[in-house]
């Protein structure tokens, strides 16, 4: 158990490519952080180099109260989990989790003891003896969580370990990951592309983007109150719908010109609109809005997924695209006009040059 | 090379020593003999050597019978790169094709690769002999009255369907997996598309088989010109006489019966140009083998 | 579609005959006796000899080299393969391991010295080789016939291209266990490479039992011929006999290839794995 501060963490590669550019993190004692963003964005070098296997090209690194930057992988008192598990194929179960304590000279009737118990609580047990290549996908997962485990290391570092298997089992596994790493109560550090993933794992999340980190927090907050345009478009399923605004004079117009207009008192040359799709809403025929914003929306594609439905189409005629999530079987014919409408707190703005959130609350919106 | 690697002041260079002093020992010292050899005249009693520039190449170049030797090498190469290339091609496609006893068709296909060259040799040599060879026989029904050792053609074309013999497993062995690593929903959208299976054959599996035919061509002309070696020497019974070699042989019987060590190696170094510039090509292939998978 | 089937089948019977027959006519005759067969040339039906050629070729001494046993010469041929082999085998994983898994600032070059040798077959660079094989004193001895032959690279060839495809995440993981490099080497890549070893091993031995030209070279001494190097003496003893003895020339060739090809036989989903993938 230990807390693992990373300052400043940058990654320079022989051929100048700049893949981490300038990272600072503090993670807590027993605390879940999930580094999560695109591929490419630096999370699996970032993860990487406080494991030891890529060297930090500067900043510092620690582990617990020590300074790792240029101790071995096995001297960091750390334990990994890969995205193709990595177990060793040619060793038993058994022995591809006993083998990191015996190279650390643990006795034999301890490591027997540590891999029970690990096998006990990954319900392996029956699997001990087999090779991993007569495991399916999902005991695979298990028994490179299990190397894992048995070592009892101060933190867990996950590099995508779900990717590899279909979807029901990934969602199996992650309440599984979850629950164990409450229990056990170490600190972990996972990789992963998947927002979803990302959200219900985490107790703070790390967007990165580019080398750079564009947000840390809860995954409500950072979902609630996302600190840019990418976390805004990253995170959430269907992404936020994100609407450039012109400027008129005190006011804010859709480029198009079709309906929308907010009155604003900001410096910002040009503003980004967001509004997710569920706080789109439409009103019923004959109503009249109850929310500040409305705004005519052109059915383009209605895709129904059960318990909701995606419609697409655009703000106006040739307008921008939007989604919203209507509840249940949503029937609407492809051309015709809907009134939506969303409530001013449900509004996000963020300029339109930096991508930064902006903190001000609409003062008037108009149709 | 990996991502992640070793990195010991020592251990690497240990490991890399037993393969680089005999490389250091019995390859670059006697191929830099050969290159140095090839600028020299030596003197026939062992007494030194004199710098003749060029001169061993020219020699060489303008000689009628290496010449002669020359054309015969290129002929017979192609020749036999030809027949067992398309006779492995052939065999390849039919036990591809079919569904019952191809691992035994395949077995009895490809276990003459674990033959010797000499060895058959040996076999063919009899089996064409004056006095006890059957095919001998068999042939002189069509009034082919065949003097292997004698008659320059007879020799070459017991040299050349031996060479041939010997040669089919390994261009079978690398078609039949070529054959079986063309994908099933390729054969199956071809099927689909195109209802001549000769057809199909040529416009959908022989391109794609096509990496694997340039490679072999390349591992086809090197065999022989170099591995068959032995079955010459054999055929010939170790008297060359006039009969019809390779530039290899030649080499190894100039250089060893004749003691003509400048000429050899001038030899040597020619073919080294042929092979190197045959093992660029086939590199390029291999390259090219990695952007198509 | 039945008629092509049948088509099918006859063209690889035809090929299997072709491939079948010479040998055939070799084991044939090799159970008959010596007059009979210059009497009535190669047989292709079994003869009542079989136990006194085969005893007369790997016992007798002098059958045909006045010196040296059958046996004795099949031995050589087996020290030959698996000297090659093995040697091979281990001196190539070696510096294959190191040019993979090491950073060497010399890395690039030692690896164009390693693979030029794939540029130069022996028999192109034979007269210097055997001189300074003779220089060094290795002629008749098994360690002449065998080291130069290892001088090709092709073993590190195929053992690289092996290495580079294990996941990169086993060394990581290995590391992060704690396993330094002689540690990952002997407990997980010798394991992990066990059937390419054992490919490479086949192709190898085959290719070691197989030489010729070299042993032709090296070995002046009879006590060391291996059974293919003894190809030619057969020869140059039956060309003067008065009744040659195709019959043990051919129970020779057939002791020869039996041991290669029944390891290819046997082995040949390895043996054909190892020779494809190794080309790759």
């Amino acid at each position: 158990m230990a807390k693992i501060k990373l300052d400043d963490i940058r990654k320079v590669y022989a051929g100048g490519v700049e893949a981490v550019k300038g990272v600072s993190i503090d993670i807590e004692d027993g605390e879940f952080i999930v580094l999560v963003g695109p591929s490419g964005c630096g999370k699996s070098t970032l993860l990487r180099m406080v494991a030891g296997l890529e060297a930090i090209t500067s900043g510092t690194a620690q582990i617990g109260a020590r300074t790792v930057n240029d101790v071995e992988p096995a001297d960091r008192d750390i334990a990994m989990v890969f995205q193709n598990y990595a177990l060793y194929p040619h060793m038993s179960v058994y022995n591809n989790m006993a083998y990191g304590l015996k190279n650390r000279g643990t006795a034999k009737a301890e490591i027997e003891s540590r891999v029970r118990e690990a096998a006990r609580i990954l319900e392996i047990e029956d699997y001990l003896d087999r090779k991993p290549r007569a495991l399916s996908g999902g005991q695979r997962q298990r028994v490179a969580m299990g190397r894992a485990i048995v070592r009892d290391p101060a933190a867990f570092l996950f590099d995508e370990p779900l990717s590899n298997l279909d979807a029901k089992l990934r969602v199996q596994m992650r309440i599984e990951i979850k629950k164990l790493q409450k229990s056990l109560g170490t600190t972990s550090i996972y990789v992963t592309h998947d927002q979803l993933e990302a959200m219900t794992l985490a107790d703070r999340l790390v967007v990165l983007n580019g080398g750079q980190v564009e947000q840390i927090g809860a995954p409500i907050d950072v979902y609630e109150k996302p600190a840019s345009t990418f976390v805004a478009s990253f995170i959430g399923s269907p992404a936020m719908n994100l609407l450039a605004l012109q400027k008129q004079g005190q006011s804010w117009q859709l480029q198009e010109g079709e309906g929308l207009e907010i009155e604003l008192d900001v410096a910002a040359e040009e503003i980004t609109l967001g509004v997710r799709p569920e706080d789109l809403h439409i009103i019923p025929q004959g109503q009249t809005s109850h929310g500040v914003l409305t705004a005519h929306l052109i059915v383009s594609a209605v895709e129904p997924v059960g318990a909701e439905s995606y419609v697409h189409g655009t703000l106006g005629n040739g307008g921008p695209e939007v989604i919203l999530r209507a509840p249940g079987k949503a029937q609407f014919a492809i051309g015709s006009k809907l009134d939506v409408t969303a409530t001013p707190d449900k509004l996000h703005l963020f300029d339109g040059n930096t991508g930064k959130r902006m903190e001000i609350t609409p003062m008037r919106v108009v149709a | 090379m990996k991502r992640v690697q070793f990195s010991h002041p020592l251990l690497p260079y240990m490991l890399l020593l037993p393969q680089l002093a005999i490389v250091a020992v019995f390859f670059l010292w006697p191929a830099g003999e050969a290159i140095r050899a090839s600028f020299y005249l030596e003197d026939p009693f062992g007494f030194g050597s004199t710098f003749v520039g060029l001169e061993n190449f020219s020699d060489i170049l303008t000689n009628a019978e290496y010449m002669r030797t020359a054309w015969f090498t290129l002929f017979y190469t192609v020749i036999v790169a030809f027949f067992s290339l398309s006779i492995a091609l052939l065999l390849a496609v039919k036990a591809d094709a079919v569904i019952h006893g191809s691992a035994t068709y395949r077995t009895l296909l490809m276990w003459v690769y674990a033959i010797a060259p000499p060895v058959a040799g040996l076999v063919g040599i009899m089996l064409f002999d004056l006095h006890v060879g059957p095919m001998r026989d068999f042939l002189a029904h069509f009034g082919w009255d065949m003097k292997v050792g004698v008659n320059y053609w007879d020799t070459a074309f017991v040299m050349a369907i031996i060479a041939v013999w010997k040669q089919i497993p390994v261009n079978f062995i690398f078609f039949l997996s070529g054959l079986q690593g063309v994908p099933k929903s390729i054969q199956e959208a071809a099927a689909i598309d195109c209802r001549s299976g000769t057809r199909r054959f040529w416009s959908v599996t022989f391109p794609l088989l096509a990496p694997t035919g340039f490679f072999l061509l390349i591992i086809n002309i090197t065999y022989a010109l170099f591995d068959t070696f032995g079955i010459i020497d054999i055929v010939l019974k170790g008297e060359p006489g006039n009969n019809p070699i390779t530039l290899v042989y030649k080499v190894y019987v100039d250089g060893f019966r004749g003691n003509d060590l400048g000429g050899s190696s001038a030899q040597s170094v020619i073919l080294m140009v042929l092979v190197f510039a045959l093992t660029i090509v086939q590199f390029r292939m291999i390259e090219r083998r990695v952007h198509y998978s | 579609m039945k008629s092509i089937k049948l088509l099918d089948h006859v063209i690889l019977i035809l090929g299997a005959l072709f491939m079948l027959v010479p040998v055939g006519f070799a084991f044939f005759t090799s159970t008959h006796d010596a007059i009979s067969v210059y009497q009535n040339g190669l047989q292709f039906t079994p003869g009542g000899h079989f136990v006194d050629t085969y005893t007369a070729v790997l016992t007798e001494a002098g059958g045909f080299t006045k010196e040296v046993t059958g046996l004795t010469m099949a031995w050589n041929s087996l020290v030959l393969g698996l000297g090659f082999a093995i040697g091979k085998i281990i001196i190539s994983m070696l510096a294959a391991y190191a040019i993979v898994y090491f950073r060497l600032p010399l890395g690039t070059f030692i690896f164009w010295i390693i693979f030029s040798t794939l540029l130069l077959p022996l028999e192109v660079r034979i007269l210097p080789s055997y001189e300074i094989v003779q220089g060094l004193g290795m002629m008749n001895s098994y360690s002449g016939l065998i080291i130069p032959l290892i001088a090709s690279a092709t073993g590190t060839f195929y053992f690289r291209q092996f290495f580079k495809s294990v996941p990169d995440e086993l060394v990581e993981a290995a590391r992060i266990d704690g396993a330094g490099p002689i540690k990952f080497f002997i407990d997980i890549l010798v394991p992990l490479s066990k059937t390419m070893v054992a490919a490479i091993f086949i192709i190898m031995f085959v290719y070691g039992w197989n030489q010729y030209l070299w042993p032709t070279l090296i070995t002046t001494d009879e006590g060391y011929f291996t059974l293919v190097r003894g190809m030619k003496q057969i020869l140059q003893v039956w060309i003067g006999a008065q009744i040659p003895d195709t019959n043990q020339a051919m129970a020779l060739a057939i002791l020869a290839m039996l041991p290669p090809v029944i390891i290819v036989v046997i082995f040949q989903s390895w043996f054909v794995k190892g020779l494809v993938e190794s080309e790759k």
